[in-house]
């Protein structure tokens, strides 16, 4: 495989790692380069780039991804009380555990195409958050959320909890107060817990690029193009599909896990319908089927987040005061349903106007800067110029 | 008594040597379709020898394309069986009666218009060659330079080489038929299907794809084709079979069928010969 990878493609991978692994520096001039939200960055790209294997690729849209990043918190949070705070079992677990799931439900879902499929995606991660809620609270601590204790002195407490950590206990490592996350003993928060996310975040950057270079990749795009035709071509598509849902259910899990490595503690809001929706959003936004595009979505969805819902009236007076007191009024009343609350209006808003103008999202843009450039003023040729109908032929 | 029941009489005569025939790879046995109350097929026997070019004419709506579709396993027949090489091809699906070794050529192509020309006959070419489900994702597809050269040749032959990378949405309807031609051709299959494979092309096009269909005979490719031209069909028949009204009005060779005045009378009528 890599000895087939174009220069091209290399130059891509470089460029991208490097973007990322410098992103505390260049994203300082804009207030964004501060841990939380640079972990979110990445934990958010990785999900865009597994949701576009399947949604990219082979164009089904899945509205249950949530599902799979929720089960990969649980999963990783367990880990942490039952084994070890080390953070390499709870992705092991979180993975092969959403990977599991994403069989099951896509196993189900994929007996359906097209909108059929979208309904029952959704369905079963509507079916996984309600449960979260109610039967399975055991597992998943219900509405308080699933979290890290410290040991107890007494065994059963700490066995009722949950938390026993036999790895660590069998280690020796001591533990004073709640445990934090490590790697080997390096903690996994602030920096050193971006720049975990960040090397992973490559890494499956890399393997989306491998799959959608391979013959596995193309595959799936002409599913997407044509399964039809496909099946009359001698291929049975749907272990394909069954195959792109799982290995995209398993970046969900992976950036489920990374989620409570961060921040040790798992809900169930992970799993609501607006989380799957959210993928979605950053997908297309980014520009679907597109390799860069969803970690591009990823990262302006996650910052306009972050901004937008911290303005406030105050923040807007400041902003419109070169306006007369009563126009000013106005437009800060009338703004301010677009910013803290009413941020998913903004989110909204902002998605209509991608997918009315630029279908192809943000990375679409970009390409038809390049053309826009390239041809200077003059407007751009046909593109199918090169072909006659045959019939003018002769 | 019609005029089609006493050729159909005549069709049933011969019925009793055809069916032993040996070298026969398809036998379509006694088949029935209906659709909402339009018989589009009804007790059409059928019988495809090793090797040959079998002709299926007859006017508009007779029930041809239909009769592919059962074939393939696009349709399921109300009544009666298809046998290739000693399958049973009726209840299988689509992928699998491929992996036998039967390619279709559609009358509206259906090609993968989001890819290249190249990508939409080297896709046909994998699935011959990986068979089933492989889950290779870190086998490079622009690797695969030994199918990329036998595409390359087939999309030569196909008289598509100077558009071999444009994105298949973009080619003429005539073309997009002769890259339908290629995704066929290149999985050498043991029976290949072909639905109208030159309308709408100029006549230039279409005397070369006979050629391409002769040539592909030479090695020795069953070929059952469906045409309205006559003169693709006297060019490349071995025999003809006749339907009109979804039932098989005659069967023969093309001087049988051509000096056939119930034939004349039924469908050729319509055309110059
Ligand atoms: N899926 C379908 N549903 C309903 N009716 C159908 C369907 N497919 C074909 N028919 C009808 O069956 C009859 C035979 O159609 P078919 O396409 O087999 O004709 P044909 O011989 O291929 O004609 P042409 O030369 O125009 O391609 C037609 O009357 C058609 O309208
Ligand atoms: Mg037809």
């Amino acid at each position: 495989m890599l000895g087939t990878f174009s220069r091209s493609d290399w130059l891509l991978l470089v460029i991208f790692s490097a973007v990322v692994l410098t992103l505390p520096w260049t994203l300082e001039p804009i207030g964004a380069a501060y841990p939380d939200l640079l972990q979110k960055f990445a934990i958010y790209g990785i999900f865009a780039v597994g949701f576009n294997i399947l949604f990219g690729l082979t164009g089904y849209l899945s509205f249950g991804h949530a599902a799979f990043l929720g089960v990969g918190s649980y999963a990783a949070v367990w880990s942490f009380k039952l084994l070890t705070m080390n953070v390499l079992p709870a992705l092991a677990l979180s993975i092969a555990i959403a990977g599991v799931f994403a069989l099951l439900i896509g196993y189900i879902s994929l007996r359906r195409a097209g909108i059929y499929f979208s309904i029952l995606t959704l369905a079963f991660a509507q079916m996984s958050y309600n449960l979260a809620y109610s039967v399975l609270t055991p597992i998943t601590n219900g509405e308080t959320g699933l979290q890290v204790r410290a040991i107890r002195k007494s065994a059963e407490v700490s066995l009722r909890d949950g938390d026993v950590r036999i790895i660590d206990q069998a280690l020796g490592i001591p533990e004073v107060g709640v445990p934090i996350t490590n790697l080997f003993g390096m903690k996994m928060s602030g920096y050193p817990g971006f720049y975990f996310c960040a090397v992973l975040l490559i890494v499956c950057f890399f393997i989306a690029m491998c799959i959608s270079r391979s013959n596995f990749g193309m595959m799936l795009k002409a599913i997407k193009s044509n399964q039809n035709r496909l099946n009359y071509t001698g291929i049975h598509t749907r272990p394909y599909l069954i195959a792109a849902f799982v290995i995209s259910g398993m970046y969900a899990g992976l950036a489920g896990s990374l989620l409570s490595i961060t921040d040790p503690i798992a809900g169930a809001e992970r799993m609501q319908w607006t989380a799957s929706g959210e993928v979605v959003l950053m997908t297309i936004l980014g520009g679907a089927g597109t390799l860069v595009g969803p970690v591009l979505g990823a990262g302006l969805i996650k910052y306009a987040e972050q901004k937008v819902s911290s303005w406030n009236e105050g923040i807007l007076h400041g902003a419109f005061s070169f306006l007369p007191e009563p126009v000013q009024d106005f437009v800060v009343e009338f703004f301010s349903f677009f910013v803290g609350e009413g941020w998913h209006l903004t989110l909204g808003l902002m998605f209509m106007i991608i997918v009315i103008f630029l279908p192809g999202g943000v990375m679409e843009g970009f390409r038809r800067l390049r053309r826009a450039f390239a041809n200077g003023a003059s407007p751009p040729p046909r593109p199918v110029a090169t072909t006659t109908p045959i019939a003018e032929r002769d | 008594m019609s005029v089609a029941e006493t050729i159909r009489d005549d069709v049933a005569g011969e019925r009793g040597f055809q069916s032993d025939i040996p070298d026969r790879v398809l036998h379509i046995d006694d088949v029935h379709k209906s659709f909402a109350g339009l018989h589009a097929l009804s007790n059409v026997d059928l019988d495809v020898r090793q090797g040959e070019t079998h002709a299926i004419i007859g006017p508009n709506g007779a029930g041809k394309s239909t009769l592919l579709n059962v074939c393939v396993g696009r349709i399921e027949p109300d009544r009666g069986a298809v046998v290739f090489d000693g399958d049973a091809l009726t209840g299988k699906s689509p992928h699998e009666i491929n992996q036998l070794g039967v390619a279709r050529v559609f009358q509206t192509p259906e090609v993968f218009l989001d890819l290249s020309v190249l990508e939409n006959v080297m896709v046909p070419a994998l699935s011959r060659r990986d068979g089933h489900f492989k889950l290779n994702p870190f086998t490079a597809f622009s690797g695969e330079t030994e199918i990329r050269d036998e595409a390359e040749a087939v999309i030569a032959d196909v008289g598509l080489k100077n558009r071999i990378h444009m994105t298949a949405s973009s080619l003429s309807r005539g073309d997009k038929r002769r890259l339908e031609l290629a995704m066929g051709l290149i999985q050498h299959p043991k029976l290949l299907l072909l639905d109208e494979p030159t309308a709408g092309m100029a006549r230039h096009d279409t005397n070369a794809t006979i050629d391409l269909l002769r040539k592909i005979k030479e090695r020795g490719m069953t070929k059952v084709i469906i045409e309205h031209d006559m003169h693709v069909v006297f060019s490349l028949a071995d025999r003809i079979s006749v339907l009109a009204g979804g039932r098989i009005i005659a069967q023969g060779s093309p001087e049988e069928i051509k000096n056939n005045p119930k034939v004349k009378e039924a469908y050729l009528g319509e055309e110059q010969v």
